[in-house]
């Protein structure tokens, strides 16, 4: 490939996306002629990113996989978990009541059916035969004890404020479960493929045997250390392919490039984009790249000076230049994004609210309106929110060529989120990804919202939100999700220019690792659905 | 002698009680001054202050820090060292595996880096001046200044990703054999003695080369002494003291101060361990780690000491 311009792994992983996604070959054509890609190169690229795509799965081998953190905080106990790492680990041993699919709509994993009426009284219907891994076999009980846990303040749920809608549970027979919501929420299904709300066995105290349902039987687990998995003979799903799952971190990146590089490892997660080229130019390794929905955003806040004033925002918006931003910021790995936090990935994902271009004549007529043209700006960035340097360096810039001073202050990651986020009058902020757009616009964008950024405040926009909540007619929420996407984007101040891919790096050896909008590692689930080649 | 000896160490043992109780005061106090508790961390963005509460209430820190620090210390007196509040496991599980992982690879380090370095130091004073003494200085000095996480990071390069002969982790779960061992422990202990000789060795020469100055060897010299006899049984013997004490700090740093190559090569250790501490704010997980690097370092500093009052006859 190397007289292909330069064509690197990252492009390779965006076509094998593109293929997943649906598109054709003429699409896949065109995508890569942009990229300066010969025709001849062009077919061997597709070639290689169809072959990815379609095989069938091997039995056996010692799956070893590496996140990036890991320490004696490490638990398996599903409610508190809050590392990638954890995430990994109880999606190996435990199950949920469902899963999000690579499109990101609902799919039962532990239930047999999740159906309501209304919105507020919910029927869970359990698989039958399914067995826990010290052989008691599921039932209502488990269920109803796994998710009235993060109702208790003892347990110290990170989901707790989302669990707290659930407030009634019964057991209507061995395996079915009454669950009723506070107010109707048509989410339910979706909220509980969170990995927070796992399954495990009715009265666990101790996690650390980490008994639940799941594809690996716990052999090993030492907190800040390793854990080791051994192939379940009674899962009730087909999986897993592999015989042996052990999953550690290697908090440094060039240690876990290197590791993976020698061979010793099969998956090194999260691999910043910078450290991308390490991994180009060599065969035996691949890319797998996720847009789940993580992004960040500059945030101005429109009850102080000078995001009160709407030209001011407005200017704001068109001096971003959000394609620079994904090539050079980003490497690439990121999608442009138009300013709401509902994600492509999203089911809901409203693909006609278009970016805003980049317009320095547009942004220089609103910034002469709103009276600031020559006066300088401050605006607070820091490492902690991924990538907000560089971004808050390209605004400056093009910002400078119009005569917008922009005064880029830089401070220091320690404290950031105490001292700065949602405190200085123009700063970046750093959203994880959340399943559904409910959440979202709850926790950020609703008038009350805890972590409102800009200061949005919108009475139809909190009116709409409970409407589409209650509402089991889909073609409906999607129109109303479509417009409190095209509200958010038009009317709150949350610049968000792209959102952000997570990278992870895989030996060629490792198939089957697909994209999934839980996250990055397919969700965090992948080592139940992956094989590895000889 | 002997009665001098054991005097030494019975007064060093009650220093060292005092000071493993002021350090232990001066840990907790630093650890009092960080910011959140082991509760907010837990929690991260979820930390609402009903949430907190909730689980200060179940972890039981809701006591006052310095009663739960008595408290540990009366436990410490019964051999207790507390539960971990970041996940409730007994210290003692938690810190059994990965100290014993730490004396393996100081064990080893020691092993290779003491001989080796006593040799280089040694020889390079006898030939003092030459140019085998001017190769040695230059590269112990070279050595000194290039930072650990180079040489492991080049040396993972070398050999794990380019020569493919060694693992590019530490996984101490997978020795069976002694070839596994090798493989292993090879690149982390070549990089620690890499790290812990060059200080030995210049400290070594230096004083081998002081005493070789003084009137006494000059006089075995006009006696006829071979050079070898000079250095080893006229000069060494009074040099002793500063190389062992030498030899004690740069041990001492292979307990506690290893925290690089425990991160490069993921090797599962105390240093990495008493880091996590300190970031979920872990106060009997932090206590006992510091015990252990003090009482190291103290057994280490009493040991180079004994060792000098009986190799010197005028210290007895």
């Amino acid at each position: 490939m190397s007289n292909t311009t330069n064509w690197s792994s990252s492009d390779d992983a965006t076509i094998e996306n593109a293929i997943r996604r649906g598109a054709s070959r003429r699409d896949l054509l065109k995508l890569m002629l942009a990229n300066g890609v010969a025709m001849a190169a062009a077919s061997t690229v597709f070639g290689r990113a169809s072959e990815a795509v379609a095989a069938t799965p091997v039995k056996g081998g010692a799956l070893k996989a590496a996140a990036w953190s890991s320490s004696t905080a490490d638990t398996l106990d599903p409610a508190k978990a809050s590392l990638s790492t954890d995430y990994v680990r109880c999606c190996s041993f435990y199950n949920r009541l469902t899963f999000l699919n690579q499109t990101g709509v609902a799919q039962m994993e532990l239930a047999e059916s999740i159906e309501s009426s209304d919105a507020k009284t919910w029927t869970i219907k359990l698989k039958k035969g399914v067995t826990f891994h010290n052989g008691k076999s599921l039932g209502a009980d488990d269920v109803i004890f796994s998710l009235k846990r993060h109702l208790d303040k003892a347990t110290g749920s990170k989901v707790a404020a989302i669990a707290s809608q659930m407030t009634d549970f019964k057991a209507v027979d061995k395996t079915t479960v009454e669950v009723t919501l506070a107010s109707p929420n048509a989410d339910l299904p979706t909220i509980l493929s969170m990995h927070h709300f796992m399954i495990v066995a009715d009265g666990t105290t101790d996690f650390s045997s980490g008994n639940g349902t799941g594809a690996f039987t716990c052999k090993q687990f030492t907190p800040g250390e390793r854990s080791i998995g051994a192939r379940n003979t009674n899962y009730f799903k087909s999986g897993p392919n592999v015989d042996s799952f052990e999953f550690f971190a290697i908090p440094d990146e060039s240690a876990r490039i290197n590791a993976l590089l020698s061979g010793d490892i099969h998956l090194g997660a999260s691999i910043n984009p910078r450290s991308v080229r390490l991994l180009d130019g060599k065969d035996g390794f691949a890319l797998s790249t996720t847009t789940s929905g993580t992004y960040t955003d500059l945030n101005i806040r429109m009850d102080m000076t000078p995001g009160n004033s709407r030209d001011f925002v407005e200017g704001m918006k068109y001096i971003v230049n959000r394609e620079q931003i994904v090539k050079s910021a980003l490497r690439g790995f990121g999608v442009i994004g138009n300013d709401q936090p509902v994600s492509p990935v999203n089911v809901y994902h409203n693909a006609a609210l278009k970016p805003k271009s980049f317009d320095p004549d547009k942004a220089k007529f609103h910034f002469q309106k709103a009276g600031v043209l020559g006066q300088t700006v401050e605006v607070i960035t820091s490492d902690a929110p991924s990538s907000a340097v560089d971004m808050a360096m390209i605004v400056q810039a093009s910002a400078a060529q119009i005569g917008m001073k922009l005064d880029v202050k830089r401070v220091p990651s320690d404290g950031y989120w105490s001292n700065y986020w949602l405190k200085a009058p123009i700063h970046f902020g750093n959203i994880n990804p959340r399943p559904t757009p409910d959440i979202l616009f709850s926790l950020l964008y609703k008038s009350d919202a805890p972590w409102n950024e800009s200061r949005f405040v919108s009475e139809k926009f909190d009116k709409l939100l409970v409407e589409a909540r209650g509402s089991l007619d889909q073609a409906k929420r999607h129109e109303i999700y479509n417009e409190m996407q095209v509200m958010v984007s038009e009317q709150a101040a949350t610049i968000i220019p792209a959102y952000i891919s997570n990278v992870d790096a895989i030996t060629a050896k490792l198939k089957g690792l697909e994209p999934n909008p839980l996250g990055g590692m397919m969700g965090y689930a992948f080592a139940e659905y992956v094989w590895l080649t000889a | 002698m002997k009665k001098q000896v054991s005097l030494l160490v019975v007064r060093r043992l009650l220093i060292a009680l005092i000071t493993l109780v002021i350090v232990s005061f001066a840990v907790f106090f630093a650890t009092a001054l960080l910011p959140g508790d082991t509760a907010t961390i837990l929690l991260g963005q979820s930390a609402t202050p009903e949430a907190v509460e909730g689980l200060r209430k179940a972890m039981h820190l809701n006591d006052p820090a310095i009663i739960r620090f008595l408290r540990w210390i009366a436990g410490l007196f019964q051999g207790d060292f507390g539960k971990s509040y970041a996940n409730n496991v007994p210290v003692a599980n938690l810190i059994s595996g990965r100290f014993v992982n730490t004396m393996k690879l100081a064990g080893l380090t020691a092993a290779i880096a003491v001989p080796f370095a006593l040799t280089l130091g040694i020889t390079a004073a006898m030939w003092r001046g030459t140019l085998y003494d001017r190769t040695v200085t230059i590269a112990t000095i070279g050595i000194i200044s290039v930072p650990e996480f180079m040489i492991a990071t080049l040396a993972v390069l070398l050999f794990a990703v380019y020569l493919k002969w060694l693992p590019a982790l530490s996984l101490t779960n997978e020795v069976k054999s002694l070839h596994d061992l090798l493989r292993i422990y090879a690149m982390p202990v070549m990089t620690l003695t890499f790290g812990v000789s060059a200080q030995m060795i210049r400290m070594t020469r230096a004083a081998v080369v002081e005493t070789l100055n003084t009137p006494y060897v000059e006089m075995a010299l006009l006696k006829g002494a071979s050079r070898p006899r000079l250095v080893l049984r006229h000069a060494l013997p009074n040099a002793l003291g500063p190389i062992v004490n030498a030899v004690a700090l740069s041990l001492s740093y292979l307990l506690g101060g290893v925290i690089i190559v425990e991160t490069i090569f993921n090797y599962p250790g105390v240093a990495k361990l008493m880091v996590d501490a300190v970031s979920t704010r872990d106060l009997p997980l932090i206590q006992t780690c510091a015990m252990i690097f003090c009482l190291g370092y103290l057994a280490l500093i009493t040991a180079a000491d004994i060792i000098a009052v009986l190799s010197n006859p005028r210290l007895r």
